[in-house]
């Protein structure tokens, strides 16, 4: 039990999430979270005015249900499953990070500096969350797939244009840390 | 309804797998990005190998879904622009939020509601992508 609760190594993760995605795959569908935001466009009516929304949604419907169950596992693996957290960050990162101006690095999931409510109702902090998040799920749209559809079931898969993705993630993030964020924080 | 169950818990076992690996923090993409510590790339790194393996050795052995088809991953498009493009814009967000898409929802269930506004903001980004489809290069 004691190996549960502790944080699980690399080995031991990255293998789980090939089974993921093998499973849905056995299952008939594909690892793929980012269709999701399509699909809640297209449950809310966005294919009225745009043509790209405009599909059968019903036939993604057991995708949303793989990210009930993601929070849900979410929430088992938060509250039931883990000693309180103090993450096992190397120091170089602890040390960039006060830095830049972070406290408490690495004692709970997400930055209080970016994430707490106090954070959320700055000009500052709700931006960057906005941003964030806009930046996602327009470049994960047009890239096709994120982290799921290209860098696991697409590199799985030996596919080329996933490749190509996946280098843009990494050119797009090594730009945000260390040429954006030294202006932002 | 019970054709859902095992969508269900396929999703439980995601999540726990990404809250207990920590790859829904925002601290290990930091991290990840400078370079500082081989856990997301040893994370990253076993899942493709072992996801080569599995699927290299399921088109061997011929084994069929659960719909009686044969097991295939979808191909992408080819191309390059998009993938290169909308790959940056991506990176760009992940870098900042620390969330991809499937942590966005796991992240949830952790109890940081904040998060919300995330997923808010990348359902316009996605809408504005669809708005904008048509006059983007591919």
């Amino acid at each position: 039990m004691d190996y549960i609760l502790q944080p699980w190594p690399w080995y031991v993760s990255g293998p789980c999430i090939a089974i993921v995605m093998y499973l849905l795959l056995y299952f008939g569908k594909t690892f793929g979270m980012s269709s999701n935001l399509r699909t809640m466009c297209a449950i809310g009516g966005a294919g009225k005015r745009v043509a790209f929304f405009n599909y059968d949604w019903q036939n993604h419907k057991w995708n949303l249900v793989v990210v009930l169950g993601a929070i849900v596992g979410g929430f088992i693996a938060h509250y039931l499953l883990s000693n309180p957290i103090n993450m096992d960050l190397s120091e170089a990162t602890i040390k960039d990070l006060s830095a830049l101006g972070f406290s408490d690095v690495g004692q709970s999931l997400l930055p209080p500096e970016l994430f707490s409510w106090d954070a959320v109702f700055s000009i500052k902090g709700i931006s960057i969350l906005v941003v964030g998040g806009f930046l996602v799920g327009f470049g994960t749209r047009y890239a096709g797939g994120c982290t799921s559809g290209h860098a696991i079931t697409g590199l799985s898969s030996l596919q080329l244009p996933s490749l190509i993705a996946v280098i843009g993630f990494f050119v797009g993030g090594l730009i945000m840390i260390h040429l954006i964020f030294p202006i932002l924080f | 309804m019970g054709k859902y169950i095992k969508f269900f818990s396929v999703g439980i076992f995601f999540g726990i797998v990404l809250v207990k690996s920590e790859a829904v923090s925002w601290y290990r993409i930091f991290e990840m990005f400078k370079f500082q510590s081989f856990h997301m790339y040893g994370i990253i790194g076993t899942a493709v190998t072992t996801g080569i393996i599995i699927l290299l050795l399921s088109k061997n052995k011929k084994i069929k879904t659960t719909e009686g088809k044969s097991l295939r991953v979808p191909l992408k498009d080819r191309g390059f622009t998009r993938y290169m493009l909308g790959g940056i814009i991506f990176g760009l967000g992940w870098a900042l939020s620390g969330a991809c898409p499937g942590p966005m929802y796991i992240l949830i269930g952790t109890g940081a509601f904040s998060i919300l506004i995330v997923i808010a903001a990348a359902l316009l980004g996605t809408y504005v992508y669809g708005l904008l489809k048509d006059k983007l290069p591919h």
